[in-house]
């Protein structure tokens, strides 16, 4: 069998006529998990010490965004047979029978191709490079590789959702430096107690699907002391792009009370363990995971996009 | 099978022809936008060396 044949044999669940319109396609791109990637590769693009030209930087945007669907679109064709065993994924347009397999694969590989094509012209090689290696290490280190292998996939995999601002900080300065890498950090470092908060309440969804979760593999208290672990690395971090200066006052009240919200959280996640309190806490910790990351990386596209640091000195 | 009678093909659901039509458009306005882009791309990386003239 032949690897673009993968998951041809899977059963549509709805319609099964693969008669989609440009919103199945859009869809297939992930557009929450891309409007993060923008917003964490503008951040990544704006704190360079470097002048972007406006049309560089929104055809820069616009590439990266496209590589990050892209690779959702790759991602969603490979794992099509799973998301039909799981409530949350199983209205997928592949596993709804909207979009072909082999299709999503084409359209997939082709985004790619232009993402870091377009990134390539506009911006440098380097990023350029970036972008591909970003969409690599999603596809085939993580979704083929280690999703259905190992309870740590989502904590070595977070690395493709970190490097967005990596990224765009490359497009700006055309290098990786210690100021991209923190944001990388940061991101990367946020990834398990976003996902594992998800995984504690739908770890029947991750059974079903043969997917090895944390609470799946290692037991919900186990992830709930990880998830506390983590978020208790993830707070100092977040504030440290300030005591680097890559962050004002703004970030710093920002990372410091969102932060606080998020171990807040995670400590109620480790402590309420049984009944409906315990799903909502985690739910409540996985969205709230969200709105931090978003707050964060907001600051500094306010601080910097409206140069609040260079004209107020903050 | 009736073979006086000429085969018809595959015959497209109103659905499937409509969302055909909306993939066209869709695939137009995205190859539009990005000539654009690299139009735009060009005139701004090369812009300043195409105007100068030459020595």
């Amino acid at each position: 069998m032949s690897i673009a044949s993968h998951n041809e044999s899977v059963s549509p669940i709805g319609v099964g006529d693969y008669a989609a319109g440009p919103a199945e396609y859009f869809a297939l791109l992930k557009p929450r998990v891309m409007s993060l990637v923008i917003w964490t590769a503008l951040a990544g693009l704006l704190v360079a010490p470097t002048h972007v030209h406006p049309v560089i930087a929104v055809a820069s945007i616009l590439a990266i965004a496209v590589g990050a669907g892209a690779a959702g679109a790759l991602n969603m064709w490979w794992d099509a047979d799973i998301d039909a065993l799981m409530a949350r994924t199983r209205l997928r347009p592949i596993p709804a029978g909207l979009i072909d397999p082999r299709e999503a694969l084409f359209f997939g590989l082709t985004l790619s191709f232009l993402a870091v094509l377009t990134l390539a012209a506009a911006a440098n090689l380097l990023a350029a490079a970036l972008l591909a290696f970003t969409i690599f290490f999603y596809v085939a280190i993580y979704t083929m590789w280690l999703k259905r292998s190992t309870p740590q996939n989502i904590v070595i995999g977070g690395a493709a959702g970190a490097l967005p601002p990596v990224v765009g900080y490359a497009v700006a300065t055309g290098s990786v430096t210690l100021d991209s890498l923190i944001l990388f950090a940061i991101i990367f470092v946020w990834t398990p107690p976003h996902f594992w908060a998800l995984a504690l309440v739908k770890s029947g969804d991750y059974a079903r699907a043969g997917i090895p979760m944390m609470p799946n593999v290692k037991g919900a208290d186990r992830t709930r002391l990880e998830i506390l672990i983590y978020t208790l690395v993830l707070v100092p971090l977040g504030i440290l792009p300030w005591r680097m200066g890559i962050g004002g006052d703004l970030y710093a009240a920002v990372a410091i009370a969102a932060g606080a919200g998020m171990a807040f959280m995670a400590m109620r996640v480790f402590r309420i363990r049984e009944g409906s309190r315990a799903s909502k806490a985690a739910m409540q910790l996985f969205a709230f995971s969200i709105l931090y990351l978003f707050l964060l990386f907001s600051a500094l596209v306010v601080e910097h996009g409206f140069g609040l640091i260079e004209r107020f000195g903050l | 099978m009736d073979e006086t009678k000429p085969s018809e093909g595959v015959v497209l659901t109103p659905r499937q022809l409509r969302n055909r039509r909306l993939r066209n458009l869709a695939i137009g306005l995205s190859v539009g936008l990005l000539a654009a882009l690299f139009y735009a791309i060009t005139i701004v990386k090369l812009g300043p060396g195409i105007l100068r003239p030459e020595p």
